[in-house]
């Protein structure tokens, strides 16, 4: 005798296929975004995480004079081998933790000794000047180095748009002071926000470039995105990042490295192999790139822009002025 | 109490310390061939055996206090090969540094350990363990006899000095070589506390 035994779950408690997959794919989402953004902010997620990993191509841009024959650092050294410390003290910490991170929109705050106050959206700061490339070595002071295609514009071009009055006699650079786009300014490393700073005639130099863009694309986030400083004749350091506001002063400003070791990071930071620091030879560096057997390279005089750049010491100690 | 642990496990264990203590190496070795020591490889040959050197070190240090507090002694011939690893990841730290890092230029090499305190302290921890890796056999342990132990009581100062050596090359975040710090503290109070209380169960009547 064949008993029927009614099944003692209800139809209605079945999972549809339908709906185990969307379970699946919240599950998968939930773990992602745990990953991804140590579960604090997940609603940043949905929108700016496609945004971020999409590479942009940017259309218009002239190939300039300054260019250089060595051989580019690979692209894919050049965004993840990153000293960022908003993003985390780790050189392999920026190319992850910047990945929420959103270049726009975005405005930056013209103040101190200019004419009148301003503020300039990222998109029209596209417009002020035609883009160029500019393949610069840059230098970093722990003794690596790379060769990198940026894309930019004169900094002195978005000077003379923002007006100083003579009374300005340096530039101060502050970046974004945010901790939930920026996680490694949870902590205290450096004096949030990153402040960098130049003299009027180092900001007004022909090669110093607010760079906006790397390798024909726009600037990767872990680079600095959306615009950040490049002054190739000096330690890396000097090139903030993700700057918001700029800053006219009589007075030299106080960077955020001269005040974390002052007797270890000047404000002039010049590429200077005859100069140690008190850590690192300056003597020769590591040009990034290279296998297990590349021997280092001599450190030039001001990276080797010694010609472009030299008469502005002239007269200066540089060692004291280091 | 007294547990004695027989040979044949003696030596099996031995075999899978052995074993273990070679995967940092194989796992550069690994990464070299396939294109994964990252856009500094020289960096990361020097960083990782580096490490391991002081994760070594760590790891002989903490015999004593294990013995000590479970009571078997045999956890003491486990000692010497966490010690000569430690000598040998510091020996390829160096070859690294030498080699790849400066090309055997002995000229910019003599001024770095001179000029830089970080490369100094390190330097100096690396020459000092020299003797006690050469001293670490039976035989030299018989013929020094009592000076054997006063003479390996160097590696507490050879820590210090590791420990300074990752603190001073740090640019800025110290989390990492404040770790080492603590770990190292911690088995010297340890080392103490064994002390004390054996003082207090002598001195005390029961």
């Amino acid at each position: 005798m064949l008993i029927h035994k009614k099944s003692d779950i209800l139809s209605s408690e079945i999972t549809s296929k339908e709906n185990f997959e969307n379970r699946r794919t919240l599950i998968k989402a939930a773990g992602a975004s745990l990953i991804t953004a140590s579960g604090i902010f997940t609603g940043l997620m949905s929108g700016s995480a496609n945004a971020a990993s999409g590479r942009q191509k940017i259309n218009a841009f002239a190939k300039s004079k300054y260019g250089t024959e060595e051989k580019l650092t690979p692209y894919d050294d050049v965004t993840t081998y990153n000293n960022y410390y908003e993003f985390g003290t780790s050189k392999s910490d920026p190319a992850i933790e910047s990945r929420l991170f959103k270049p726009s929109p975005w405005t930056v705050s013209i103040e101190g000794a200019v004419k009148k106050n301003k503020q300039i959206g990222i998109e029209d700061i596209f417009k002020l000047a035609p883009l160029e490339e500019r393949i610069y070595r840059m230098r970093c002071v722990e003794g690596w180095s790379m060769v990198i295609p940026w894309i930019g514009f004169s900094l002195a071009k978005l000077i003379q748009w923002a007006e100083p009055t003579a009374n300005a006699k340096y530039v101060e650079f502050i970046s974004l002071n945010d901790d939930l786009m920026m996680p490694g300014q949870r902590i205290h490393v450096l004096d949030w926000p990153y402040v960098e700073g130049l003299r009027m005639d180092e900001a007004m130099n022909p090669l110093t470039i607010m760079a906006v863009g790397l390798y024909g694309e726009v600037l990767p986030n872990q680079n600095g995105a959306p615009m950040r400083l490049v002054v190739p004749w000096k330690y890396g350091f000097k090139g903030a990042k993700a700057i918001v506001r700029i800053r006219f002063t009589e007075t030299m400003p106080k960077t955020s490295w001269m005040k974390a070791g002052p007797n270890e990071y000047g404000f002039y930071a010049n590429v200077n192999p005859t100069v140690d620091h008190p850590r690192w030879t300056q003597s020769s560096e590591r040009r990034i790139g290279g296998g297990l057997f590349t021997p280092r390279i001599k450190t030039q005089m001001f990276n080797g822009y010694a010609e472009q750049v030299g008469q502005l010491y002239s007269g200066m100690d540089l060692i004291k002025n280091f | 109490m007294s547990v004695k642990i027989n040979n044949s496990l003696i030596i099996n264990i031995k075999v899978l310390i052995f074993t273990l203590s070679t995967i940092p190496l194989f796992r550069l070795i690994y990464l070299g061939l396939n294109d994964g020591l990252g856009a500094n490889p020289i960096e990361l040959v020097e960083r990782s055996t580096g490490t391991w050197s002081l994760v070594f070190l760590m790891l002989s240090l903490t015999i004593t206090p294990i013995r000590q507090w479970s009571g078997i002694n045999s956890f003491i011939q486990f000692r010497r090969m966490l010690g000569l690893f430690m000598f040998f990841y510091a020996g390829l730290h160096i070859v690294s540094y030498v080699w790849l890092d400066h090309w055997f230029d002995l000229m910019e090499i003599t001024k770095d350990i001179v000029k830089h305190p970080y490369v100094l302290v390190g330097f100096t921890a690396f020459i000092l363990s020299v003797p006690l890796a050469i001293t670490s056999t039976k035989a030299m342990m018989k013929r020094l006899g009592g000076r054997w132990k006063l003479l390996h009581k160097l590696v507490y100062f050879i820590a210090v000095l590791a420990i300074l050596h990752f603190l001073w090359l740090v640019k800025k975040d110290h989390t990492e070589p404040l770790v080492y710090l603590t770990v190292f503290l911690s088995l010297i109070a340890l080392r103490m506390a064994y002390k004390y209380r054996r003082h207090i169960d002598l001195t005390v009547p029961q």
